[in-house]
C-alpha cells in the first residue's frame, strides 16, 4: 500500500467524504456524547456540591458585616491612621453615633459587635451597652463626649485600632485564629495567650491519631487481606462476609456498640473483672477519651484497608513467593523481598484512604472520644452549630481541605483516581 | 493457603500461629457488631449485660425496646424519612452516575483525570467540610431545613459512589458486542437498551445500593443541611446516644445489622449473576 | 413493570396529597427533654390540645442549645419552631439582636385571678422586653448516698478530692462552675461577679477547675448526670434540682442532694421572629403561663413559678402526694448559700467565656 502514499491519492468514505475529515468528524461526535453524558452529573455536583464549598472557601475572608452595620464609620475611618496616638475626629464620632442609632433600631448592630468580640473580648458588651444607650438619645452636639460618656472604651485608641483594621471587605483575622495566632494593636501577628491556644495542639492531635489509626490498620488489616488473598476463592468469599458486614453496617450502629463494649460499666470491663484480670474498682477507662476515639475508628476504618489491599494481594501469583522458595529463601525471606515490596501499592493505597478519612470524621470523636479525643472536624462543627463564629469554622475547614487535597494528590500518583475500587 | 507436606515444624507453628491471630481480628471485626442483638433485649435500661441475662432468665429479656421504637412518634417520623430522603436521592445519584460513568468510559475522553477527580470529589472531602459547606451555601438559597436540600445533598454525596460502581462494570464491558450488535443492523438506542442496559444493571444496581446506604446511614450532612422535620434514623440515635442511652437505640441498631446482612446477600447473588452472564466462574 | 412503576407512584403522590390536606396546626415547643418536657406536657401541652382538637403539639428537646440553633435558623432564613424553652440571659441576648419578639406583657398574658395585670404578678423575673417568665430552677448538686462514708455538706467539697474522691459530673458550660470555683477558692458569694469581671479572677477560677479536671466528666443534656450518677460512673455531681427531684422521690434512687451553693437561675418562653404559627403561639402562652398552669407545672417538678399568684397555690405531687413546697429552690430553707445570677453580666460575658471554656477542655 506504499503506492497510495506515494499516489498522493485521498482515500474517502462511501459518501465521498475524504476518510481523514469523516474520522475527524466521528472522533468529535463520540467525544461529544460522551461529554453529553458526563455533563449532567458535573452540572449537579457543581451546584449541589462544589459550589458550596466555595461559598465555604469565601466565609472564611468574608467581613462584609462590617460595611452593612458601620456604613457611614467604615467611610470616616479611612482618615485615620493606624499609628495615631490620638482618637478619632468629631466627624467619625457622629459617623458612630449615626450607625448605632440605626442598627439599634433594626436591632442588627449587635451582630457586629459579637464578630469584634472575637477579636477583642470585651466588643459585646461594648456594642449591647452602647446601642440600649443610644436608641435613648437624639442627635448630640458632641458625639465624641456623647460616647465616651455611655462607655469609656470609645475613646480608648485599641478600640478604634480594632475597628480600623476590621473595616475592610476581606480579612484575615479568622485565619490567624485558626493557627492560634492574633493582631496585636501595632499591627504585628503574634501567637495568642498559651491558655487560649488549641487550633494548633488540635491539628497536630488530629494527624497523629489518624496516623496511628492508618498504622492500627495497615497492622491488623494486613494479616486478613493476606488471608483471604490466599485462600480458595470458595471459602474466602465466605469469609470476606466477616469484612463486608461491619463495613455495610451503619456507623452510629458500630460507634453505640463500642460505647456498650468501652464503658466503665461495659461489657468488656465486665468480662475482665469476671475473670479477675481486673478489680471492681480498677475498671479500665476505655471510652471518653483517645483510646475510645483510636479504638473506634480503627474498627470502622479496617475494612476500608482491607479491601483495597485485598484486590491488590490477590493479583500477586502465588508462584513467585514458590519459585523464591524454590531457590533457597527461608519463607520469612520470601515474603519480605517478594511478595511484600509487590503489596506496597495496595498498603499506600488503602493507607491514604484510611487516613483522608480519619482526619475528617466527626460522629465517632464526638460520641466515645470525651473532650480529649475530640478531632478538628468537632471543632468546625462547634463553631457552625454552638458558638456561631462561622468564619473560624470556615477558615479551619479551609486548612482542613487543603490538607486533604495534597494527601489525594499523593493518593493520584500512588494509585490513580480512575483505579478505585471498592472490592 | 493449605500446609505443604514439606513444611517443617516451625512453619506449621507459624502457620497456626498466623490463624489464630486472624481469628482474632475478625472477633475484633464482627463481635462489636454481634453484641448488640442480645444487648436489644435487655429488660434493664443499661448498656451491658446484667447478670440475670447472663444466666439465660427469661425475664431479664423483653421485646419492649422494639415496642418503643415501633409506637414512638419520633421514630415513626424518622423512618419515614430516612426512607423517602434515601429512595429519592438514590434515584438521582443512579441516573446522573450511570449517565456519567458511561460517557466516561468511551475512549480518548478529553481531562479524564480532572473531571473524574471532581466527580469523585464528595467522597473524598471530609464529611464536615460537605456539611458546613451546604449549610452555608443551602441557607443562602432558602433550601436549609428542607427534604429538598437533604435529598439534594444526599444525591450529591453518592453520586461517586455509583461513578466508580458503573465504571468497574463498564472496564469489564465486551466492547465487541455492541459493534456486533451494529453490525447486524440495530440502531445505536435499540443496542443501548437491549444489549448493553441488561449487562451491566449489576453494576448500575450495586451502584444503586452503595448510594441508597451512603444516603440511609449518613448523619452528619443531615444533622447540618436538614432540621427536626427532617430527622432520620441516624440523627435519631445519634441524639439518643448523646443524650439518654436507651436500648431503644440497640433495638434499631440490631434491625440495621439485619438490612445490611440481606443487602450484602443480595449483592452476592447479583455479583454471581454477572459472573454467570458474562461466562466466567470462580476457580 | 412500566405500568407497575406508575400506578405506584400515582399512589404515593395521591396518599402524599391526602396526608397534607388533612393538616392540622403543628407546633413545635423547643424545651429541654426529660422530665422537664414531661412536666409541661402533662402541666401545659396536653391541656391545651384537650381544649383545642385541631391543635398539635410537637416537642424537640435542643433547648439546650437553643440561642445558637435559632440563630442559625434565623441566618438561615428559615425558622421552623414555634415557641422557644430559654433561659434569662439568652433570652436577654436574643432580644438584643433582634431575633425573638417582644411582648406586651398585660396585654398579651393573663392577669392573675384577683386582676393583677401580668406584668405586676411576675414582678422582677421581667429581666427582658422578650422574656415571659415561667419558673425558678437552681443547678445544683447531688451525689450517691451509698459511695461516701462521710457525706458532703456544701458545694466546695464538689472541689475535694481528698475527701470525696471519685468521678464527678459538672455541665459543660462557663456557668455555674466558674462561680462555684470562685466560692470554693474564697471568694464571698457577694463578690463573685465582681472578681469575674477581670482577668485574673477568671484564671483564678479555672486554675481552681484545673485542680479537679481529670475527674470530671462533662454534661450537656438534662438527663445525663442523672444517668451518669444512676450507673455509678460518678458519685457526684451537678444537675438541674427538678431532675434530683425525680430521680430521688419518683425512681427513688440512692441519690442525695445539696441546696448550698445552688445557683438560682429564671426559665421562661421567647417567641422566634418569624415562627411559623405565630397567632396560635401567642394563644397557647396566654393559656400556658397563666395563673393556674405555672402552679400546676409544680405538681409534676420541683420547679418554682414565677407569679406571685401561683406561689401560694403550689400542693402536692400529682403522683407522690407529698407536699412540694419545700423542695423549690426558693423556699426559705433551701434559699441559704444561694448564688444568685447576675443576668446582664453572662449576656455581655458569656460567648466570651464560652469560647475560653472549649479551650480549657481541650488542651
Amino acid at each position: 500500500m506504499a503506492d497510495a502514499e506515494a499516489e498522493n491519492e485521498l482515500i474517502t468514505t462511501a459518501d465521498g467524504i475524504p476518510l481523514k475529515q469523516a474520522l475527524k468528524k466521528a472522533l468529535w461526535q463520540r467525544k461529544k456524547t460522551a461529554l453529553l453524558l458526563v455533563s449532567p452529573l458535573f452540572l449537579f455536583v457543581m451546584i449541589t456540591f462544589l459550589i458550596p464549598i466555595f461559598d465555604m472557601l469565601i466565609r472564611s475572608v468574608d467581613n462584609s458585616i462590617a460595611g452593612e452595620q458601620f456604613p457611614s464609620v467604615v467611610v470616616e475611618i479611612q482618615r485615620w491612621d493606624l499609628d495615631s496616638t490620638e482618637i478619632p475626629d468629631e466627624a467619625t464620632f457622629q459617623a458612630l453615633f449615626k450607625d448605632f442609632k440605626v442598627g439599634a433600631e433594626q436591632k442588627t448592630i449587635s451582630r457586629l459587635g459579637r464578630r469584634l468580640n472575637y477579636e477583642m473580648s470585651g466588643m459585646s458588651g461594648l456594642f449591647r451597652k452602647t446601642a440600649r444607650k443610644v436608641k435613648k438619645l437624639e442627635a448630640p452636639e458632641s458625639a465624641t463626649e456623647a460616647m465616651i460618656a455611655i462607655d469609656k472604651d470609645w475613646g480608648d485608641i485599641e478600640t478604634w485600632q480594632l475597628v480600623k483594621r476590621e473595616s475592610g471587605k476581606y480579612t484575615n483575622s479568622y485565619y490567624l485564629a485558626a493557627v492560634d495566632a492574633e493582631k496585636l494593636s501595632d499591627g504585628s501577628i503574634a501567637m495568642k495567650a498559651e491558655e487560649r491556644q488549641v487550633y494548633v495542639s488540635l491539628f497536630w492531635r488530629t494527624i497523629r491519631l489518624s496516623f496511628t489509626i492508618t498504622a492500627l490498620t495497615i497492622l491488623l488489616g494486613y494479616p486478613i487481606a493476606y488471608l483471604l488473598a490466599t485462600l480458595k476463592t470458595k471459602i474466602s468469599n465466605m469469609l470476606i462476609i466477616l469484612v463486608l458486614l461491619p463495613f455495610w453496617t451503619s456507623l452510629l450502629v458500630r460507634t453505640s456498640s463500642w460505647i456498650a463494649l468501652l464503658q466503665k460499666e461495659g461489657v468488656i470491663n465486665d468480662i475482665l473483672v469476671g475473670i479477675g484480670v481486673i478489680g471492681d474498682d480498677g475498671r479500665l477507662a476505655m471510652i471518653h477519651n483517645e483510646t475510645g476515639t483510636i479504638v473506634a475508628m480503627t474498627h470502622i476504618l479496617l475494612p476500608f484497608m482491607i479491601l483495597p489491599l485485598f484486590s491488590v494481594m490477590k493479583t500477586i501469583p502465588p508462584s513467585w513467593v514458590r519459585a523464591a522458595r524454590s531457590m533457597g529463601a527461608t519463607p520469612f525471606t520470601a515474603f519480605r523481598r517478594v511478595y511484600l515490596p509487590n503489596t506496597i501499592a495496595g498498603i499506600g493505597a488503602g493507607g491514604i484512604l484510611v487516613f483522608i478519612l480519619a482526619i475528617g470524621y466527626y460522629i465517632t470523636p464526638a460520641l466515645v472520644g470525651g473532650t480529649k479525643g475530640t478531632l478538628i472536624s468537632n471543632f468546625i462543627a462547634y463553631h457552625v452549630s454552638t458558638s456561631l463564629n462561622w468564619g473560624l469554622a470556615a477558615a479551619l475547614g479551609t486548612i482542613l481541605l487543603l490538607l486533604v487535597l495534597a494527601l489525594y494528590i499523593l493518593y493520584d500518583k500512588v494509585v490513580g483516581i480512575s483505579n478505585m475500587k471498592l472490592g | 493457603m493449605a500446609l505443604p507436606i514439606h513444611a517443617t515444624l516451625g512453619e506449621r507453628i507459624w502457620h497456626y500461629c498466623f490463624l489464630t491471630i486472624c481469628f482474632a481480628i475478625f472477633t475484633f471485626l464482627i463481635f462489636p457488631i454481634l453484641i448488640i442483638l442480645p444487648l436489644s433485649f435487655n429488660a434493664q435500661p443499661f448498656f451491658s449485660f446484667t447478670s440475670e441475662m447472663l444466666h439465660l432468665q427469661p425475664d431479664a429479656y423483653t421485646t419492649k425496646w422494639y415496642q418503643e421504637f415501633f409506637t414512638s412518634l419520633n421514630w415513626q417520623g424518622a423512618v419515614k424519612n430516612s426512607f423517602i430522603i434515601a429512595f429519592f436521592s438514590t434515584i438521582i445519584s443512579t441516573f446522573l452516575g450511570t449517565l456519567a460513568a458511561l460517557g466516561l468510559s468511551k475512549p480518548d475522553f478529553p481531562f479524564k483525570t480532572t473531571i473524574m477527580g471532581l466527580l469523585i470529589s464528595p467522597m473524598v472531602v471530609p464529611l464536615i467540610i460537605s456539611a458546613a459547606g451546604m449549610f452555608f451555601f443551602y441557607s443562602r438559597v432558602g433550601l436549609q431545613g428542607t427534604h429538598v436540600g437533604v435529598i439534594l445533598a444526599h444525591a450529591a454525596l453518592a453520586t461517586p459512589f455509583v461513578v466508580i460502581t458503573v465504571t468497574a462494570t463498564l472496564t469489564g464491558f465486551d466492547h465487541s458486542l455492541t459493534r456486533a450488535a451494529a453490525s447486524l443492523g440495530s440502531a445505536p438506542t435499540y443496542t443501548f437498551f437491549h444489549i448493553t442496559v441488561p449487562l451491566i444493571i449489576p453494576g448500575v444496581i450495586s451502584g444503586g445500593l452503595f448510594a441508597f446506604i451512603t444516603s440511609f446511614d449518613e448523619v452528619v450532612v443531615v444533622l447540618f443541611v436538614g432540621s427536626y422535620n427532617q430527622r432520620t434514623i441516624p440523627w435519631q440515635m445519634f441524639s439518643g446516644i448523646r443524650e439518654q442511652i436507651s436500648p431503644t437505640i440497640m433495638a434499631v441498631a440490631t434491625i440495621l445489622i439485619m438490612i445490611s446482612v440481606a443487602l450484602l446477600v443480595f449483592l452476592e447473588l447479583m455479583r454471581r449473576r454477572t459472573e454467570r452472564l458474562r461466562g466466567i466462574t470462580p476457580h | 413493570m412500566n405500568k407497575l412503576f406508575k400506578q405506584t407512584l400515582l399512589a404515593t403522590v395521591a396518599a402524599g396529597v391526602v396526608a397534607t390536606a388533612q393538616a392540622e396546626t403543628t407546633m413545635v415547643i423547643v424545651s429541654w427533654g426529660g422530665a422537664y418536657t414531661k412536666s409541661q406536657q402533662r402541666a401545659y401541652h396536653q391541656p391545651y390540645m384537650d381544649a383545642n382538637p385541631g391543635i398539635t403539639i410537637v416537642n424537640d428537646d435542643s433547648a439546650s442549645e437553643g440561642a445558637s440553633k435559632l440563630r442559625a435558623q434565623v441566618e438561615a432564613g428559615n425558622v421552623t419552631w414555634d415557641l422557644l424553652d430559654a433561659e434569662a440571659p439568652n433570652a436577654i441576648t436574643l432580644c438584643d439582636e433582634g431575633l425573638v419578639e417582644e411582648i406586651d406583657f398585660d396585654k398579651d398574658l393573663a392577669p392573675a385571678p384577683d386582676g393583677t395585670p401580668a406584668s405586676k404578678d411576675f414582678g422582677k423575673s421581667l429581666i427582658s422586653d422578650c422574656f415571659i417568665p415561667q419558673i425558678a430552677y437552681s443547678t445544683t448538686l447531688g451525689y450517691r448516698s451509698d459511695i461516701y462514708d462521710v457525706a458532703p455538706t456544701k458545694m466546695s467539697d464538689v472541689f475535694d478530692l481528698k475527701n470525696f474522691p471519685g468521678k464527678r459530673s459538672l455541665e459543660k458550660r462557663p456557668d455555674p462552675n466558674l462561680e462555684w470555683a470562685l466560692i470554693a477558692d474564697g471568694v464571698d458569694p457577694k463578690d463573685v461577679y465582681k472578681v469575674l469581671d477581670t482577668k485574673e479572677g477568671v484564671d483564678r477560677a479555672f486554675a481552681k477547675l484545673d485542680t479537679i479536671k481529670d475527674q470530671v466528666i462533662w454534661w450537656t443534656k438534662g438527663s445525663q448526670p442523672m444517668q451518669l450518677l444512676a450507673d455509678g460512673e460518678v458519685a457526684f455531681g451537678s444537675a438541674y434540682n427538678g431532675r434530683l427531684f425525680e430521680a430521688i422521690e419518683v425512681n427513688k434512687q440512692p441519690i442525695k442532694m445539696l441546696w448550698d451553693g445552688q445557683a438560682l437561675q429564671l426559665d421562661g418562653w421567647v417567641v422566634p421572629k418569624g415562627a411559623p404559627n405565630k397567632a396560635e403561639v401567642m394563644k397557647y402562652l396566654r393559656f400556658a403561663t397563666d395563673t393556674q398552669r405555672l402552679a400546676d407545672q409544680a405538681k409534676y417538678i420541683s420547679y418554682g413559678p414565677l407569679r406571685a399568684s401561683s406561689a401560694p397555690m403550689v400542693g402536692k405531687h400529682a403522683d407522690l402526694g407529698i407536699e412540694m413546697a419545700s423542695h423549690m429552690p426558693t423556699a426559705p430553707e433551701n434559699m441559704k448559700g444561694a448564688i444568685f445570677y447576675d443576668f446582664e453580666w453572662w449576656a455581655d460575658n458569656k460567648d466570651d467565656l464560652a469560647e475560653r471554656f472549649e479551650s480549657w477542655l481541650a488542651n
